[in-house]
């Protein structure tokens, strides 16, 4: 057996108390990767040899006592969205193909001042576009549990490599579900946190508003303990928030007594699939054996917020990936007449059709004539789906639905209609739009061979009262650990 | 003919803060520095940056709303104007359209033509671009940086101005009252004050107006006077002939006083302006206000009458040292250093004054020391140099802020003050000019004063006249 099937805190545990080297976890890791990703293809860049001269020096300060938090010398691989000194950072696009940041992204920093070992960079959509991991410029990532399966995105790599035992975390990105669609087709556990609590800074940024760094495991536990790791205030992010609830470990207990646990009964309508609706009412059945009060409700708006995420994200996305443009890094054309031509084919082979399709929708959105049909009503629809989140938030503590209305469907047989693979997101995006915390637990297997997962909402900053709940349920569904 | 037309003036004033950092992080401010060295990550746009605020760059903003009469707002807010230019890091630049921090100013201007208020609309914080620089041999263009993100104010006027006096008037008093703030140096010449006027004409009696043109590349006061009365010109010549204004940006050519289309309307970009999701809205409390408020320096009325009473000078002279608050520093700091008030200040409004204009300079131009100024001054009164020579010196003090004494210890322009040195100079020239002795002592003064010429060219202007005078008197008794 790999070392690699143990969960992050367990070889945390096993590498402090001497038990086994950091090295030796790391070599695992790298060993997982050369076997099984040239099928799965979950990595952009692996560093084998700064990882283990890592591994040597978090052994030397565990040893020395300097070193004695929970991830200590344990292996992760982190999005390749997110900044990593001296490694090269793509975003899965050729626009970024040679990049290589001076400084790591805040939350990457915070993880290896942990005593963390970076792996490498995983494979994910094109600036965290897309839901199904496959339009990398580095090619598709397929799903560990059956490889002709998508494995959702955009953090399609960093589930897939946790999801086959490569590495025990990583870290994603979620923008409109980028984190939590992903856990669940690959059946691993990811948190997106309230918007603000973790730093963006080092973040490459696609929807600013929307997105959160978030922890993928294969467990809760190691989840929340990740996330405790990177969760601080940073004064570079100026929408980064002071929080002092961020002890999420001490969250993790079977307890869900009283809790009240409300279900959308309209998430569960025309389009979710059977399984999955079943599955849903299966874990809320669960967790009233264990002492929750779980209720139906309307929660309302769902038609609408697929809509809004999609102005507001590619309207941000838009304006985000303009400073990709030639002139200071990244790709430039070879050959050009003038600046203008040089913007132009820069950008129209640096980007890949999904970008590409999604700055013009933000350019349409925000153009004279159209901000206030499009950029300006999603604005109020946003603050509409906060409202009733508000509302439900004051009747119960946890909101728990289907995290996608399929499980991963097979690579032939994606569709090419861009709404329906747009609708894909509509349970995830909501969150985003309200900023509120979430979580992407697996739960069982559907009859066609994917894993299901469910989702779990939580009010602002109530991670820990997400955290119980999620906890309880994997307590209550048997799982734990890794594959 | 242009007399039954109405000139309709709005300006628009970008004025860089005088903070140390940049709007949105911690890299230097600092003019002049080597091409991008005042540089970070976030204002060269790299992928990972997000931008904080920088509270000093709200302090200046909301300093100068208040002392303009504006309301501050309590939220405001960022937004982006997207648009693609190399000097544009991002691709986007974070402005206030939505929701500037200031509101509904007014600055009182006095033209010949009275005192007239002009409106002002709103103060909007945002971040500097970078500076190309083209380099037509090479047929290259490169970026430098150390100017992106440095914070500016756009102060925007209602079009509330009607001549070329009173538009230079309203820009006079804004620019005087920013410097008194120490919010900017608001030196035209070099960018950190930037102009653009927007002027229409219409019908006298119209009540409404024109289409109008934008004036940029304005570099001077003189230079906004010229481009409002051409434009003025040009645009009733226009409707004379029965044409049509165009909107559109023009670019002023200074040395013709002549301007050219930089951009029709038609070119003009759609910015896409949006909220920035990287920025939280700007929250300005009542106590952050009551705060800025009581730090409000003295301003130019007060200082005039505090440099009556504390120093003696004429009221008239402190009026003209006042209109610049750099020339009213410099005023006090050669006072401190012991020179006689209404010396220094007699030097300020003449030869000062004289050698700014004559060298197109603004009083913020001025380089050289208080101690300089102090010296010299002191080396008059005690004569060791006359006042010619003081002038000469002063000249070289102006333009390099060399050390007096040095200067006239080198040059040889220490006055011949020796009574026996110069009596025997004199007896020369008495001797040389016999006629002009016949004359003065047949009655004609005309003839003193050639014979103190030729004394003062035989000493090369070093002699001190009124021993001269003396000297020559008493030997030709």
């Amino acid at each position: 057996m790999s070392l690699m099937q143990h969960t992050a805190l367990e070889l945390g545990r096993m590498i402090r108390s001497g038990e086994i080297r950091a090295v030796s976890a790391v070599r695992a890791a790298l060993d997982a990767v050369e076997k099984k990703d040239p099928e799965l293809n979950s990595f952009i860049t692996v560093d084998g040899e700064r990882a283990l001269s890592q591994a040597e020096q978090a052994e030397k300060k565990i040893r020395s006592g300097e070193l004695t938090g929970p991830l200590s010398g344990v292996p992760m691989a982190v999005k390749d969205n997110l900044c990593t000194e001296g490694l090269e950072t793509t975003c899965g696009s050729a626009m970024l193909r040679g990049y290589v940041p001076a400084y790591s992204a805040t939350a990457v920093r915070l993880l290896m001042e942990a005593g963390a070992v970076l792996i490498g960079k995983t494979n994910m959509d094109e600036f965290g576009m897309g839901n199904t991991s496959g339009t990398s410029a580095c090619g598709a990532v397929r799903n560990p549990r059956n490889t002709c399966h998508v494995p959702g995105g955009s953090s399609g790599g960093s589930c897939a490599a946790v999801a086959a035992g490569l590495v025990p975390y990583a870290l994603g990105t979620d923008t409109g579900g980028s984190i939590r669609q992903p856990c669940s087709f690959c059946g691993v556990a990811g948190i997106k946190p309230t918007y603000g609590t973790v730093s963006r800074y080092g973040l490459i940024a696609y929807g600013s508003s929307l997105e959160q760094i978030g922890p993928i495991a294969g467990n809760i536990s190691d989840c929340a303990a990740v996330l405790e790791t990177i969760a601080a205030h940073d004064p570079l992010d100026s929408t980064s928030v002071r929080r002092r609830d961020t002890h999420f470990t001490e969250a993790l207990f079977d307890d869900v007594r009283g809790m009240k646990i409300g279900i959308p009964k309209d998430w569960l309508g025309e389009g979710l699939d059977r399984e999955v609706r079943a599955a849903v009412l299966d874990a809320g059945a669960r967790l009233t054996e264990r002492g929750a009060v779980v209720r139906e409700f309307d929660l309302g708006l769902l038609d609408y917020a697929a809509a809004a995420y999609y102005v507001i994200a590619c309207a941000e996305a838009g304006s985000n990936l303009s400073r990709f443009d030639g002139v200071r890094y990244g790709m430039r054309a070879k050959d050009y007449r003038g600046i203008d031509d040089m913007y132009r084919r820069s950008r129209t082979e640096g980007f890949g059709a999904e970008v590409k399709r999604r700055i013009m929708l933000g350019s349409f959105v925000l153009s004279a004539g159209y901000y206030d049909a499009y950029y300006r009503k999603a604005q109020q629809v946003r603050r509409l789906i906060k409202n009733s989140f508000d509302e439900a938030f004051a009747r119960y503590d946890v909101i728990l639905g289907p995290v996608a209305p399929t499980v991963a469907p097979k690579m032939t047989e994606q569709t090419d209609d861009r709404v329906q693979k747009y609708l894909g997101d509509i349970y995830t995006v909501s969150a985003n739009l309200a900023g509120i915390p979430g979580i992407s637990l697996p739960v069982g297997v559907h009859s066609s061979g994917p894993p299901i997962g469910v989702q779990l909402l939580g009010n602002c900053f109530e991670e820990r009262t997400l955290i119980r709940a999620a906890y309880s349920l994997e307590q209550a569904c048997g799982r734990r650990g890794n594959g | 003919m242009g007399d039954s037309y109405e000139t309709v003036i709005g300006v628009e004033v970008h004025v860089e803060l005088a903070t140390k950092t940049k709007i949105f992080y911690g890299c230097s401010t600092a003019f002049g520095a080597a091409p991008n060295t005042n540089i970070c990550p976030v204002c060269t746009g790299q992928p990972r940056a997000l931008q904080v605020l920088n509270k000093k760059a709200v302090e200046y903003a909301v300093a100068v709303g208040l002392a303009v009469g504006c309301k501050i707002n309590r939220r405001s807010a960022f937004d982006r104007k997207n648009y693609f230019y190399p000097d544009n890091p991002r691709n986007y630049q974070i402005t206030q359209l939505y929701e500037p921090v200031c509101r509904d100013g007014a600055l009182a201007v006095q033209t010949e033509g009275g005192k007239k208020q002009v409106r002002i609309r709103e103060i909007h914080l945002e971040e500097d671009a970078g500076k190309l620089v083209h380099d037509d041999r090479a047929k290259l263009s490169v970026v430098d940086f150390n100017r992106s993100g440095v914070p500016l104010i756009e102060i925007v006027s209602e079009p509330d101005m009607r001549s070329a006096e009173e538009t230079v008037a309203f820009l006079g008093l804004l620019r005087q009252t920013i410097q008194y703030l120490g919010a900017s140096d608001c030196r035209l010449n070099e960018g950190s004050m930037r102009v653009d006027v927007n002027l229409s004409v219409r019908r006298a009696g119209a009540d409404t107006f024109g289409t109008r043109t934008e004036m940029k590349n304005l570099n001077s006061f003189r230079a906004v006077a010229r481009a409002v009365e051409s434009e003025r010109e040009r645009q009733i010549g226009l409707l004379e002939a029965g044409k049509c204004v165009v909107q559109e940006t023009r670019r002023g050519d200074d040395a013709g006083g002549r301007s050219f289309v930089m951009r029709a309307k038609e070119d003009a970009g759609d910015y896409r302006y949006f909220p920035e999701p990287d920025l939280v809205d700007l929250i300005i409390s009542d106590d952050w206000i009551r705060e800025i408020g009581k730090k409000q320096p003295e301003f130019r009325t007060e200082r005039a009458k505090r440099l009556v009473k504390e120093y003696g000078i004429p009221e008239y002279d402190a009026e003209i040292i006042t209109d610049s608050r750099h020339m009213a520093d410099l005023f006090e700091a050669v006072c401190a250093l012991g020179s006689p008030p209404k010396k220094v200040s007699n030097w300020l409004m003449g030869e000062t004054m004289r050698l700014l204009k004559e060298r197109g300079m603004e009083p913020e131009d001025i380089r050289f020391s208080p101690e300089h100024l102090s010296a010299l001054i002191a080396m008059a009164e005690r004569g060791e140099i006359n006042g010619g020579v003081a002038k000469t010196v002063f000249a070289a003090v102006f333009d390099g802020d060399v050390d007096p004494a040095a200067y006239v210890a080198g040059k040889g322009l220490a006055s011949v003050s020796d009574e026996d040195a110069l009596s025997a100079v004199i007896r020369q020239v008495l001797a040389d000019n016999p006629q002009s002795v016949k004359d003065y002592l047949g009655g004609k003064e005309r003839a003193l004063g050639f014979l103190v010429g030729q004394t003062m060219k035989a000493t090369k202007g070093r002699a001190d006249p009124a021993l001269v005078n003396a000297l020559l008197l008493s030997l030709m008794k």
